[in-house]
């Protein structure tokens, strides 16, 4: 059990800016928009910032890698499951290195 | 000090999030155990999850995470969290007939308990006439409650495991974010968007250190998003 102030800090800010949005929705739910250019942007972010994350490391993968995402995508389509399609990428991505011995 | 009614809604709505609560819970075992291979403590984990609680933001920043604090950074991390929770705002707003015009400071306070998935529990039943703070509140306390014990069993069962690249485990988060990126497909809609974000931050990771790429692709890609459903409309009216 341990952590350190950079972790505290972190861990806090994160809490406040959560809950400071969370709250704000409500009090300023009068004002907000509920169509058009802000409300659309807002609804797109989740997905981009996703897909952000994921890109780079597919890219930079070796063949192991690519395999093993497709792995994950189609177990994870085809069940709708996260955890099976964690294990399927993992499983794949372990078996095709030791095949291809990288 | 709390009414019958009260204490039945209250129960309505944990009932109402018992089927989400399930996918709750894998998802907490799955954040946990990543949780432990990005270098977090267990304190860590029971903080992160018991104060921020909020699952995307918190995948998130498991990527960002370092083990060693001076290299922590602490800024993206606050931002990273800030945009990927920016959505809430639309989500909480819609919960404002709920509430009273002089009790909204408290209810700023019980706006913590919000997830997607007590929300959209309460907003289900608010369209069909029902629906109340107690309610929420029911199916909040008992996402709360299964996201927290997942995490510490995930953390836990990741304790099995010495070196996580000798089995594959480091592809645990890429595999993670691709399936938690393909869960939110809505439609062709969403093809451009996620397609620009992938193209700016491969762009930007190849040309900038550290995690600006998440930042840039996340922002160009949510504006194009916008700036095609904007236009469709004005198409088509």
């Amino acid at each position: 059990m341990q952590t350190s102030p950079e972790a505290l800090v972190a861990i806090i800010g994160m809490a406040l800016v959560t809950i400071a949005i969370k709250a704000g929705g409500l009090l300023l739910a009068d004002r907000l928009p509920r169509d058009g250019f802000a409300a659309a942007w807002l609804r797109h972010i989740p997905g981009a910032v996703l897909a952000a994350l994921v890109a780079p490391a597919l890219v930079s993968g070796s063949t192991a890698e690519m395999i093993a995402a497709l792995a994950t995508g189609t177990i994870f389509i085809t069940t709708r499951n996260l955890f099976a399609a964690m294990a399927a990428g993992v499983l794949t991505v372990y078996l095709t290195r030791l095949l291809l011995g990288n | 000090m709390f009414s019958s009614s009260t204490i039945d809604q209250f129960l309505a709505g944990a009932r109402a999030c018992i089927p989400v609560a399930i996918s709750v819970a894998a998802y907490g075992m799955v954040w946990g155990m990543l949780a432990r291979t990005a270098g977090l403590s267990l304190l860590e984990v029971v903080m992160m999850s018991g104060l921020v609680f909020a699952g995307s933001a918190q995948f998130v920043a498991l990527d960002l995470w370092t083990a060693t604090p001076t290299t922590l950074p602490i800024g993206p991390l606050v931002l990273a969290a800030l945009i990927v929770n920016l959505r809430y705002l639309l989500l909480t707003a819609t919960l404002r007939p709920l509430y009273p015009d002089s009790g909204l400071g408290r209810g700023a306070l019980s706006m913590y308990l919000v997830t997607d998935e007590n929300w959209a529990m309460t907003v289900a039943a608010m369209s069909r006439g029902g629906g109340s703070v107690a309610f929420l509140m029911g199916g909040g306390v008992l996402a709360w409650i299964s996201w927290m014990t997942t995490n510490v069993t995930g953390f836990g069962l990741g304790s099995a495991i010495d070196d996580p690249s000798r089995w594959g485990l480091d592809f645990a988060f890429t595999a993670t974010f691709l399936a938690l990126l393909l869960g939110m497909w809505r439609g062709t809609a969403d093809l451009l968007p996620w397609l620009v974000a992938a193209l700016v931050a491969i762009a930007t990771a190849s040309s900038l250190d550290g995690s600006w790429h998440i930042l840039a692709g996340g922002l160009a890609g949510s504006l194009a998003g916008a700036i095609l459903e904007v236009r469709k409309h004005a198409n088509q009216s």
